[in-house]
């Protein structure tokens, strides 16, 4: 088994417009950023994939990676928990404008919704939300004296994901608070991309450190010297 | 001693009342100042919700690893101990009531124990963040905020008007004039500034003070 293709161009296809897609990260840490910008490449290229929605914790930030897509015109929704950011500009215009939905979510119920759609459990009762103006028109259930909100599933059509190490069978370890979302993701979508600073044989990493097992992932391409979204942040740098 | 405690002295008194080894989740923002003062011989052990226990302070300036952050998308250190864990575990640990102590700030608190502190009203983008699973998340719910607002009007109030964080989900209220438990949807006075009277208090907090017992002074060094 190989589930390596040679570029990012092999990684995305079959990307198409008015597909949902989870991209892992939060703010800059796990963002797949040569993933993203080779979308906004075909994008530009081609004028697909268009009419996008986006599950990420966040709505972009600056001028790079989930912000640049939404600045090209890519993206129709964003599912998140805080869509605010040091510089939300992307978001908010388009927001403001009123050309981009907006589906606020708590950021543990994004998760958890996230979980569910991976694990095969189409909805769960928390108490995240009760009472609040995020329940609103949510099934309520009381269980040993306590108000919960029920919450549906939530699944991708694809997922892109960074992570540190990849076999070539999927397994697929993580760096740091890079992984947030995105063992999650990679179980809730049909397609998972993912972009690997390094690929090794299978083998290479021990069963015990694997974080997202290889059935989960679909494609592998290896970014060695993969981007920060942040550090680009920080540098100024603009995609869009 | 000055008319009212400056943030960081709201933080240092909420910081006495961590027990050594608690674990416990400070909001973005001013309650993330509550780390800094630990009484010396405790150490709480921090969560933040993008997926690490134990972290410690930010790195020196040129040393950040930006994917070693906070919520609040600061650059952090680790403790020995630290963990990594991905965000549905991380909020398994925040729903699941694993947690001792969260502390956030409000825009406004209700004797009834709910909390408004996550949206001013529909202008503008609207963001959550975790706030809304943290308040159900913790054994000890705690807010700091300065006593009023900026204009002068009581943050602590008998309902809230702005929009909903979470219903009847604080314990305890750390202000820059006071602290005050919630008991049985009643503001109970526990400690205040020794140069104000129980009326002037009475007359910035915008529902009934509860005496039950002795009234504290409500002190902190000058930080």
């Amino acid at each position: 088994m190989d589930k390596t293709v040679p570029d990012l161009a092999a990684a995305l296809a079959d990307i198409a417009d008015g597909m949902t897609l989870m991209i892992g990260g939060f703010g800059g840490a796990g963002a797949p950023i040569e993933l993203i910008h080779a979308l906004i490449d075909r994008f530009r290229a081609t004028g697909s994939p268009t009419n996008l929605t986006i599950v990420n914790n966040n709505a972009g930030n600056g001028r790079i990676g989930i912000a640049a897509m939404i600045d090209a015109g890519m993206v129709a929704k964003m599912i998140c928990s805080f869509p605010r950011s040091a510089d939300p500009r992307a978001f908010t215009e388009k927001y403001l404008a009123g050309q981009i939905e907006l589906e606020l979510v708590p950021q543990g119920t994004l998760a958890e919704r996230i979980r569910a759609g991976g694990a095969g459990i189409p909805a769960f009762y928390t108490p995240t939300s009760y009472g609040t103006d995020l329940a609103k028109g949510k099934p309520e259930a009381e269980f040993d004296g306590r108000m919960y909100v029920q919450e549906r599933w939530l699944k991708a059509d694809v997922a892109l994901i960074k992570a540190e190490l990849a076999d070539r069978q999927g397994n697929l370890t993580y760096r740091k608070a890079a992984r947030n979302f995105s063992p999650l993701m990679a179980a809730a979508a049909g397609l998972t991309v993912v972009q690997a600073t390094r690929v090794v044989e299978p083998g290479a990493i021990d069963p015990e450190q694997v974080i997202t097992p290889g059935l989960f992932v679909n494609r592998i391409v290896e970014i060695a010297d993969a981007q920060q979204e942040e550090a680009l942040m920080r540098a100024g740098v603009a995609y869009s | 001693m000055s008319n009212k405690l400056s943030n960081a002295q709201i933080a240092w008194r909420a910081a006495q009342d961590i027990e050594n080894e608690a674990y416990v989740n400070l909001g973005i923002g001013f309650p993330e100042m509550v780390a800094k003062f630990q009484p010396p011989g405790r150490q709480a052990i921090f969560h933040t919700e993008n997926g690490i226990l134990n972290f410690g302070e930010s790195p020196p300036e040129g040393e950040e690893d930006w994917d070693l952050i906070n919520a609040g998308k600061k650059a952090v250190t680790l403790k020995p101990g630290a963990a990594f864990f991905h965000h549905a575990d991380s909020f398994a640990m925040v729903r699941g009531g694993h947690l001792d102590v969260a502390i956030l700030g409000a825009y406004e608190v209700a004797e009834n124990g709910d909390l408004a502190n996550w949206s001013t009203g529909p202008k503008g983008v609207p963001a959550v963040g975790g706030a809304m699973d943290l308040v159900h998340g913790a054994k000890r719910v705690a807010v700091i905020t300065d006593h009023v607002t900026k204009h002068g009007q009581p943050k602590l109030v008998k309902r809230c008007s702005l929009p909903l964080t979470g219903v009847g989900c604080v314990t305890r209220i750390y202000t820059s004039l006071a602290v005050i438990d919630i008991v049985d949807q009643r503001f109970v006075l526990r400690e205040k500034l020794a140069g104000l009277s129980l009326e002037e208090l009475q007359v910035v907090t915008g529902a009934e003070l509860v005496i039950a017992g002795d009234i504290a002074d409500l002190v902190a060094p000058e930080i």
